[in-house]
């Protein structure tokens, strides 16, 4: 008997390795293979050059700026949106089967396709407004996306300040804005920070939505207003790898090195904005 | 006179009715305990002198509260106001993530202060009245999650007072801390309410007995007996407070 359980503990020690080494071992040879393929095309002209049909010329400095231009605008709206939403619903509605309701519906949204979000941002900011396939369009479109994640990230953040320390401000004569604008914002931010930095590098990421609202252009020059024409970091990608061309998919690799060095900065940032802020309470 | 009235004081929480029809008067510059079980009603008693209840949703006041003399449950009266004039220390101290010094100014400047040099008056002052200033005059910029609990409350103290209440509610203050620091706080009480009228819950019916110039028994939302706090101790004239000051139930 003793025997029988030794022996399953050692099996299953090793299959949860083996599952946990499965995961890791995959993504190991994505990366290699990634940097294999794209490091020799990383160059400094790789960042700098506009697209361009002959493939030693082409770069991703359209792509860049898009990306950072719809990502700049996509974080003020959705950090107003979501910090108001998620203040409104945890500091001021009552809690009754309507803001049930409404809390439900934020968590389905979260889940909902990109895709769907696209559809959503052609039809009303692309098409109903007549923003055209703009940034602003595309950006419109990433704060809708990211909102749901923002809302419920800032949801956490605020409940987890102590009602103790409302309760101290209250007892000085704080009033309720008082209270928020000096307390409660000043703790839950590291919080609402963390979330917003992980929901932008998932815009960073999208590209199903912004197809669909029309980035997917030969841009060839840099966008200096909300209303130009745009592509982005995974689009350009996309559209490299569609090219029957082996120097694109080269270049396409050197994009998503590039892609990834983006998102593991913006995911160190909030990880190192979490540890600095954790013991505060 | 008394800087405190209560009449027909009744508190429901929902359909639980929690305090019943309390009539008391307290009076200026003098320490006034509230003694009792838990879930007697004390703090919840405590707690609409400044309103606080009027966060707990479901709940129901009537018959009135005067504090100087004027009825604090009016329609028209300034919450805020009236919460700078009766400050609360907590039963845990609560002070905010921020620096010492600025735990001191957050009061003083959400009723307008703006002026550095008139804070920095503030936070010496009101450290001083708490008796903390010499343990923390070098620090003040530290934040003060790194003081002791002892001194923690002692911030709070000092907190409540740079609003320059009249009067300060105190909700068990010493029931989280160690037996030095609830001297400390016990002896500091003493000489607050020179300035300050002082009311504080406690479930220590001893440092009721040490500190407090009068002494209130509460008993299932009832006020059972108020008085002299020797004559509570020595000589209390119910059988309920007798049995409770005793150590019979509680």
């Amino acid at each position: 008997m003793t025997k029988l359980r030794k022996i399953k503990d050692v099996f299953f020690k090793w299959l949860f390795f083996a599952a946990t080494a499965f995961g890791m071992l995959s993504l190991v040879v994505l990366v290699v293979d990634i940097l294999y393929q794209g490091l020799p095309r990383l160059s400094w002209e790789f960042i700098t050059n506009f697209p361009s049909f002959n493939p030693d010329k082409a770069g991703i400095k359209a792509a860049i700026l898009g990306s950072v231009w719809v990502i700049g605008l996509t974080a003020p709206m959705a950090l107003f949106l979501g910090v108001a939403t998620a203040l409104y619903l945890e500091e001021y509605a009552k809690k009754n089967w309507f803001t049930r309701l409404i809390q439900t519906n934020i968590s389905n949204l979260a889940g909902v396709p990109s895709i769907i979000y696209g559809i959503l941002g052609l039809a009303l900011f692309v098409r109903a407004m007549k923003l055209g396939p703009s940034i602003l369009a595309g950006a419109f479109t990433m704060a809708l996306l990211v909102l749901p994640i923002v809302v419920v990230a800032a949801q956490e953040a605020i409940r987890a300040v102590p009602q103790t320390l409302r309760h101290g401000a209250y007892a000085l004569g704080a009033s309720k804005w008082q209270t928020i604008r000096g307390i409660v914002l000043p703790s839950a931010a590291p919080g609402i920070l963390t979330g917003m930095i992980l929901s932008l590098s998932r815009a960073i990421g999208e590209t199903a939505p912004l197809v669909v609202v029309g980035a997917f252009v030969f841009v060839r020059f840099a966008p200096t207003d909300p209303l130009d024409k745009f592509t982005v970091l995974p689009i350009q990608i996309y559209s490299w790898v569609s090219q029957p061309k082996a120097a694109f998919h080269e270049l396409a690799a050197s994009g998503i090195i590039v892609l990834l060095i983006v998102l593991l900065l913006m995911n160190a940032t909030a990880v190192l904005l979490r540890n600095k802020y954790q013991k505060r309470f | 006179m008394s800087i405190i009235e209560t009449r027909n004081l009744n508190l429901y929480y929902g359909q639980h009715h929690a305090l019943l029809d309390i009539n008391v008067d307290i009076e200026e510059n003098s320490i006034t305990a509230f003694i009792g079980p838990s879930g007697c009603g004390k703090s919840t008693f405590l707690r609409t002198l400044n309103r606080m209840n009027d966060m707990i949703p479901n709940v129901k006041i009537t018959g009135t509260v005067k504090v100087a003399g004027e009825d604090i449950y009016q329609s028209g009266v300034d919450v805020e106001i009236l919460r700078k004039r009766v400050g609360m220390v907590f039963q845990q101290p609560n002070p905010f993530p921020k620096s010492i010094y600025d735990n001191i100014t957050f009061g003083p400047k959400l009723h307008g202060v703006t002026n550095r040099h008139e804070l920095d008056e503030i936070v010496e002052k009101s450290l001083k009245a708490a008796a903390l200033w010499d343990e923390v005059k070098d620090v003040l910029k530290k934040p003060a999650y790194g003081l002791s609990g002892g001194q923690q409350q002692r911030l709070c103290i000092a907190r409540a007072l740079a609003v320059n209440p009249q009067i300060l509610l105190m909700d068990e203050p010493t029931s989280a801390l160690d037996p030095i620091s609830t001297a400390k706080i016990e002896e500091l009480l003493d000489e607050l309410k020179e300035t300050y009228t002082i009311v504080i819950v406690t479930h220590n019916m001893q440092q009721a007995a040490r500190i407090s110039d009068k002494t209130a028994f509460f008993l299932n939302g009832e006020l059972v007996e108020y008085d002299a706090t020797p004559v509570i101790f020595q000589n209390p004239s119910d059988k309920r407070t007798e049995d409770y000051i005793t150590g019979r139930f509680g």
